[in-house]
């Protein structure tokens, strides 16, 4: 199994609960009750790479990051 | 043999502490307020002195390693491992000493700094020596701000230590010392905790490596060099040597700040202050960020961190609640969560929004007007993890306990019952601040 070694995190101060992450990247990213991305620990298989990069771009506040 | 001298001159009447023998930070002095420079040379004799020798700044950082010495501010980290990291640095370190102690519930910092000034500033200038730092960052409380200055104003007038020492006043606010908030502090005037990585000892104040340590640590520190490893081993657990501060309040005869060794039962330190005044309910340990237990588990346990991990507790930063049973522990932890939720530092929604509502959830519960403990357990989840700093995970740790612990009293509460006949106000909260 290929894998990537990437994997997401936020910085949860820069972080404002835009929530466009989620709504690009739902297989890994959800939302909790008050809007703010809760991000799984695992790497972001190769097929969700795309998509990954994406929600990252698509962050107005750049609080979602590649690691 | 010990690499450092250790000058345990009591054979021939002179300086020094016995070994195995309490107190150690704490002496009995007669006479109040501070203990002079000459007070506490006479116990301990000056600092040892190790400069810019390389060879004895190799010789001390062992031996505080073979000492086992950890971090008493609450997280418990080895404190030779944090020197290493500090000095391993590329750019000049830098020291802060945390005396800022923002829990209200806990004073044993600002007593150790009014009684024994030198000894926490002994431990800021052997630190500052140990990491190669010029300056050394005296942040404390406002409380004892004023002692600590004329500490160190007596320092300067006798002697050089060789660093700068610079006395600063903690800012008034729960966060406050957290290492990333106080480097923040420090630097720019701002009390709140920065993203981490990058942590402060690689990447701190100026961008220097920085050394944040309690000021109890320290003073076991200047103690660890004049006295060696095995001295302060002679006290404590194999695991976790040596001895601490513990503050207790509340349901005792005599509050306030006694020094154990490690690994005494939680009973027998209830008894060093009077023991229970009244029948006890359940015991807060470790502080704001710590666990409720019930009071027949808790107190035969050692108080040490392998100990108190049967119900899953730690000694945190040493403070032992002891509620009454007549006192509504839900209500009162309802209003420590809601004070922590006040001392978010706004930074971080998962803990602005999260910490909220919860404390409602828990005000709720603690006055039966609600009764919804799936709600409380979803948003601690969810809560967990997601600051930039500890503060939620703290927070989350004490209110899960509370739910564990008073699980009776919960049910009792959707009936429409309390068992609480006393004010609110064992755990102390400082009024809210204007927000």
């Amino acid at each position: 199994m290929t894998t990537t070694g990437a994997r997401l995190r936020v910085d949860p101060i820069a972080c404002d609960g835009r929530g466009l992450c989620a709504e690009v990247l739902p297989e890994l990213i959800t939302l909790d009750d008050w809007g703010f991305p809760i991000i799984g620990d695992g790497e972001v298989p190769p097929g969700l790479m795309a998509a990954a990069g994406e929600a990252i771009r698509l962050c107005p506040l750049l609080a979602l990051r590649r690691c | 043999m010990n690499a450092v001298d250790t000058r345990n001159r009591e054979a021939d009447g002179g300086p020094g502490l016995r070994a195995g023998h309490l107190p150690r930070l704490l002496p009995q002095r007669r006479g109040g307020g501070p203990a002079s420079w000459e007070e506490h040379c006479a116990r301990h004799g000056g600092l040892p002195v190790i400069g810019w020798d390389e060879g004895w700044r190799g010789q001390l950082m062992a031996e505080v390693g073979r000492s086992g010495l950890t971090g008493r501010g609450g997280a418990g980290f080895p404190t030779a491992r944090k020197l290493r990291a500090v000095a391993a640095g590329r750019d000049a370190p830098v020291v802060i000493a945390n005396g800022t102690e923002g829990e209200p519930a806990s004073a044993k910092d600002k007593v150790l700094l009014a009684r024994e000034p030198h000894l926490v500033l002994d431990g800021a200038v052997l630190a500052a020596q140990l990491v190669g730092a010029r300056q050394a960052f005296v942040v404390v409380h406002e409380a004892v701000r004023e002692i600590v200055d004329g500490a160190v104003a007596e320092r300067k007038q006798g002697r050089r230590d060789g660093i700068r020492l610079k006395v600063m006043t903690g800012a008034d606010r729960f966060v406050g010392g957290e290492a990333s908030a106080l480097v923040n502090w420090v630097g720019n005037g701002i009390p709140l905790p920065t993203v981490t990585p990058p942590r402060a000892a690689e990447h701190g104040l100026y961008g220097r490596p920085t050394l944040v340590q309690n000021v109890e640590t320290l003073a076991h520190l200047a103690l660890i060099a004049r006295y060696g490893a095995a001295w302060f081993r002679s006290l404590g657990t194999a695991a976790e040597p040596g001895s601490m501060l513990v503050t207790l309040i509340g349901g005792v005869h005599r509050p306030g700040v006694y020094e154990i060794e490690i690994g005494r039962p939680v009973g027998e330190i209830l008894a060093l202050a009077g023991g229970p005044a009244v029948p006890l309910g359940a015991l807060l340990v470790g502080g704001y960020f710590g666990t409720w237990a019930g009071p027949e588990a808790a107190c035969p346990l050692p108080f040490s961190a392998n100990g108190l991990s049967e119900v899953g507790a730690s000694p945190g930063a040493g403070l032992i609640a002891a509620l009454p049973t007549d006192s509504c522990g839900l209500a009162e932890t309802a209003r420590v969560a809601r004070y922590l939720a006040g001392e978010s530092a706004g930074q971080c929604g998962p803990c602005v929004f999260g910490l909220d509502a919860i404390a409602g959830a828990l005000e709720d519960l603690a006055v039966g007007r609600s009764f919804r403990p799936d709600l409380l357990r979803r948003w601690t989840g969810q809560v967990e993890g997601r600051g930039a700093c500890h503060h939620p995970d703290g927070a989350v740790r004490l209110i899960r306990s509370a739910l564990r612990v008073f699980g009776a009293e919960i049910d009792r509460h959707a009936q429409g019952l309390c068992c609480g006949r006393r004010p609110l106000g064992v755990l102390p909260v400082p009024p809210r601040r204007q927000p």
